[in-house]
């Protein structure tokens, strides 16, 4: 079992938890994941290792409550335990030769490009972060970023905060601009990765993805994380999360990942929670 | 006096029209008497050839003769000395190709139900002994198993009898390998490979699970934190995929995913357990093994009204038990022999919605006698499927390869042993089952782990 130490609200959907698991602290790398259960007949569930504190034997996880899952995880309080808690799994992210850098954040996928966003600012990479959100209301982990980032943009889809459009906007006006990026990192729902991608492709930009498929075990063993990469077979859990963004063939990941709406409708009607079987 | 009936006792199953529609156990089981007459057809043999094909040399003769005095206890207490997993094995060991092939009154008639036996006595156990304190004195040395399948609970729990003080990693947060997320309920009920279990954890072995090696930790890590010697019996679970098109439709699922999500995360319970699975009305399993029967009966349980198995031999090539063969046809589960998949048909919105074979005729014997299925030209057929289910073969799973420098490994993954001890080309690092051998059987697994736990042994007593 595994003790949350801290719990934090970010908006309200997405929170954010600090929990011990100092084994997988000691090894987490930006770009791992975890997979966790938080009720005995309850699914395993990737999350992406936010942020870790080696000294501490801390690992950070930042989630959104969209299902059962998620949501009986939103419900547990510092102090108490969750089930299971397994990583640090996938592959860690590799940068070579970055001089500059601009990490895309669409939504949720904020938190998941904030690590990769801390790792390149302390190997001394110019990071700028642009990050998007439907509402003023839903803008997370600004004040972490803005920490990581030499620029740092916040865009809503309705201007509520300022800078309004979207994330693909603002970065075609940063390299209009001048602005000579070696590395693009792209992280959030599939539509605005593949939106990004088109756009870098002609650029000729290094593009970097996250993807996000449904899992099960998280170690190569049933395939259910299969993507096409570059024509080729890939599991996003042992081959991935990341992958190059002008590689993956965005149509078939949302089909696949589309697979099982009708049954997680099911799911939230029905969940009878606790339910001994 | 010997019974000297041709067949074996009965054992009673459930009906197979009800039984298609649950995940209870087919078979039930003997009863005492059952039990006791069965054994009465064991004739004691002096050369005793049976105990010969049990690869970990179960004493079938004396406790199938405890089982004919009524001895319960003592019969279970006799396969134990060899074999620490009885019940799982009474049920799932190919007893026709072990132990009961050489049986001497399988010359004449049915042999004597080794296996069934086995189960009565485990099943016998479990429901009427409480467990046992375990009084050996422990010598205070660490080794660790990675993976609690049969080969690392065997070699685990042979260990732990010995002195050792043994810790299984395991990666699943519940252990059990292949016995709780690949084989179904109605076959291997999880309670009992829970119960079994915990017999294994009642000599001493601690089982940490939601560790996967190789990430959380490396091999060497595992030395530095004490371990002195290590057993790898991580098991083949890699898929293996066709590499036709059509593979990533929506609806093509790996046996191993398909059956995790039945087995292990109880998807047959859904939504009162919130993982779920797609079992459309036409089925189609690819492969001739254990695992296609497997996941072609759960289908058919799951609602399917048509599943089919796509092989590309005959029956009689088929590397299945025969009596789930058996089982199976019973079902309703439809046979397509002498068939090979060659592509996925899916909808515009991306799911399966057919899928062609091409048919095969048998050739010349290959490398391992069987006959080479060659393709019949023009022969292309289409079945009218809305899920596939691709169950060819599984091969070691490369993670803790590619983690452990100097861990020598085959082309195809499997880690390279020395036969007769089980040790790897990594000093301490012993490793057997299907991470060696590749998919295999519950019983080798058992042995190779029995093997490599007297070679650790050996190893840390001259050490
Ligand atoms: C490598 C990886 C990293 C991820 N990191 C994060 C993260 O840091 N924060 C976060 O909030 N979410 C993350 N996700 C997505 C997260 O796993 C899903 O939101 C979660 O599984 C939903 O579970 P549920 O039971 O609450 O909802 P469900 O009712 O199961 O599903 C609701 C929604 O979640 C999607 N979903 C369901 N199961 C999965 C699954 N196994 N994998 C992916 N998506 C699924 C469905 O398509 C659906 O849209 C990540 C996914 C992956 C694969
Ligand atoms: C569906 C199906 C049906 C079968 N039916 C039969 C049958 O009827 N009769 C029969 O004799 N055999 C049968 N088999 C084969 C048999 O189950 C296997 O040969 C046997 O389980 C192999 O045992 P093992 O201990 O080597 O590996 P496994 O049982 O595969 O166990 C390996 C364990 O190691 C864990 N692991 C893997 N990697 C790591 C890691 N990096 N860190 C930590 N843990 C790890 C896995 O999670 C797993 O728990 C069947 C197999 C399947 C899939
Ligand atoms: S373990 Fe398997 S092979 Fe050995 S006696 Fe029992 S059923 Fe037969
Ligand atoms: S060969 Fe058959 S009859 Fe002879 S001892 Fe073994 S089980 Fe009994
Ligand atoms: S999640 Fe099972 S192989 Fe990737």
């Amino acid at each position: 079992m595994f003790r949350i130490v801290k719990k934090r609200i970010l908006n309200t959907q997405v929170k954010l938890m600090e929990i011990e698991a100092p084994f997988i602290a000691k090894k987490a790398e930006p770009g791992q994941f975890i997979i966790l259960r938080a009720s005995e007949n309850g699914e395993r569930i990737p999350l992406t290792i936010a942020d870790f504190d080696r000294d501490k034997g801390t690992v950070t996880i930042v989630f959104q409550e969209v299902g059962n899952t998620t949501k009986a995880l939103g419900k547990l309080n510092e102090g108490d335990m969750i089930l299971d808690f397994v990583g640090p799994l996938g592959t860690a992210s590799h940068f070579d030769n970055v001089k500059k850098t601009a990490i895309i954040g669409g939504g949720l996928g904020t938190a998941i490009s904030y690590p990769q966003a801390k790792k390149l600012y302390g190997m001394g990479v110019e990071v700028h972060s642009i990050t998007g959100f439907r509402n003023k209301e839903l803008i997370i982990l600004e004040e972490e970023l803005k920490a990581v980032s030499n620029k740092l943009i916040v865009a809503t889809d309705d201007g509520s905060n300022g800078v309004k459009g979207f994330v693909t906007d603002i970065l075609k006006n940063l390299i209009e601009e001048g602005n000579k990026y070696d590395l693009v990192i792209a992280i959030g729902p599939i539509p605005m990765m593949k939106a990004v991608c088109n756009l870098t492709k002609v650029l000729g930009i290094k593009t970097i993805v996250s993807m996000n498929p449904v899992m099960i075990d998280g170690t190569g063993m049933c395939g259910g994380c299969r993507l096409t990469v570059g024509g080729k077979v890939k599991f996003a859990c042992i081959d991935g999360p990341d992958f190059d963004g002008h590689e993956v063939d965005f149509d078939e990941a949302m089909r696949r990942q589309n697979m099982y709406k009708d049954e997680e409708k099911i799911s939230q009607k029905e969940h009878k929670c606790n339910l001994g079987v | 006096m010997a019974n000297m009936s041709l067949n074996k006792v009965k054992i009673p199953e459930q009906d197979p029209n009800i039984r298609n529609k649950n995940f209870l156990e087919v078979a039930l089981g003997y009863t005492k008497e059952m039990a006791i007459e069965e054994a009465q057809r064991c004739l004691n043999c002096k050369h005793r050839p049976c105990v010969s094909g049990c690869p970990v040399n179960v004493k079938i003769p004396d406790f199938i003769r405890l089982v004919a005095e009524g001895k319960f206890e003592e019969a279970y207490e006799k396969i134990r000395e060899t074999n620490s997993l009885p019940a799982i094995c009474g049920r799932v060991c190919p007893q026709e190709n072990q132990c009961e092939k050489l049986c001497v009154r399988g010359k004449n008639g049915e042999p004597v139900g080794i296996g069934r036996l086995e189960r009565f006595a485990a099943d016998w156990y479990m429901q009427n002994i409480k467990a046992k304190t375990n009084n050996t004195v422990k010598n205070g040395r660490k080794v660790a198993v990675i993976g609690s399948g049969p080969s690392g609970l065997s070699c685990a729990g042979d260990l732990a009898k010995l002195g050792y003080d043994v810790t299984i990693f395991e990666a699943f947060h519940v252990p059990g390998g292949v016995l709780m997320y690949g084989i179904p309920e109605f076959r291997l009920p999880k309670a009992l490979v829970q119960d079994e279990i915990q017999t294994v954890k009642d000599l001493g072995v601690k089982i940490e699970t939601n560790m996967v090696i190789g990430k959380v930790l490396s091999l060497d890590e595992i030395i530095e934190l004490g371990y002195e010697a290590i057993f790898i019996g991580s098991g083949a679970g890699l898929p293996s995929f066709m590499g036709i098109p059509g593979e990533t439709l929506n609806g093509v699922y790996s046996a191993n995913e398909f059956l995790t999500r039945i087995n292990l995360m109880k998807a047959y319970l859904f939504p009162n357990c919130d993982t779920p699975v797609k079992v459309g009305k036409n089925v189609a399993v690819v492969g001739g093994g254990n695992v296609a029967m497997d996941a072609a009966r759960s289908a058919r349980r799951l609602g399917a009204d048509n599943v089919y198995i796509v092989y590309r031999r005959t029956e009689a090539e088929m590397p299945a038990r025969k009596e789930e063969l058996h089982h199976a046809k019973e079902e309703g589960i439809i046979f397509k022999l002498l068939a090979n998949p060659t592509q996925i048909f899916g909808t515009d919105a991306g799911w399966v919605r057919g899928m062609e074979c091409i048919e095969m005729e048998l050739g010349e014997p290959d490398a391992t006698g069987r006959r080479k299925p060659v393709v019949k030209a023009g022969s292309e057929f289409v079945i009218d499927v809305d899920t596939v289910i691709i169950a060819i073969g599984q091969t070691p799973n490369p993670l803790i390869k590619n983690a452990t420098p100097g861990l020598d490994t085959t082309k195809w993954g499997g880690i390279i042993v020395k036969e007769e001890t089980g040790e790897t080309s990594k000093k301490g690092v012993y490793a057997g089952g299907d991470a060696v051998t590749g998919a295999a059987t519950v019983i080798l697994a058992m042995g190779a782990g029995k093997k490599a736990a007297i070679t650790i042994d050996e190893y840390l007593k001259n050490k």
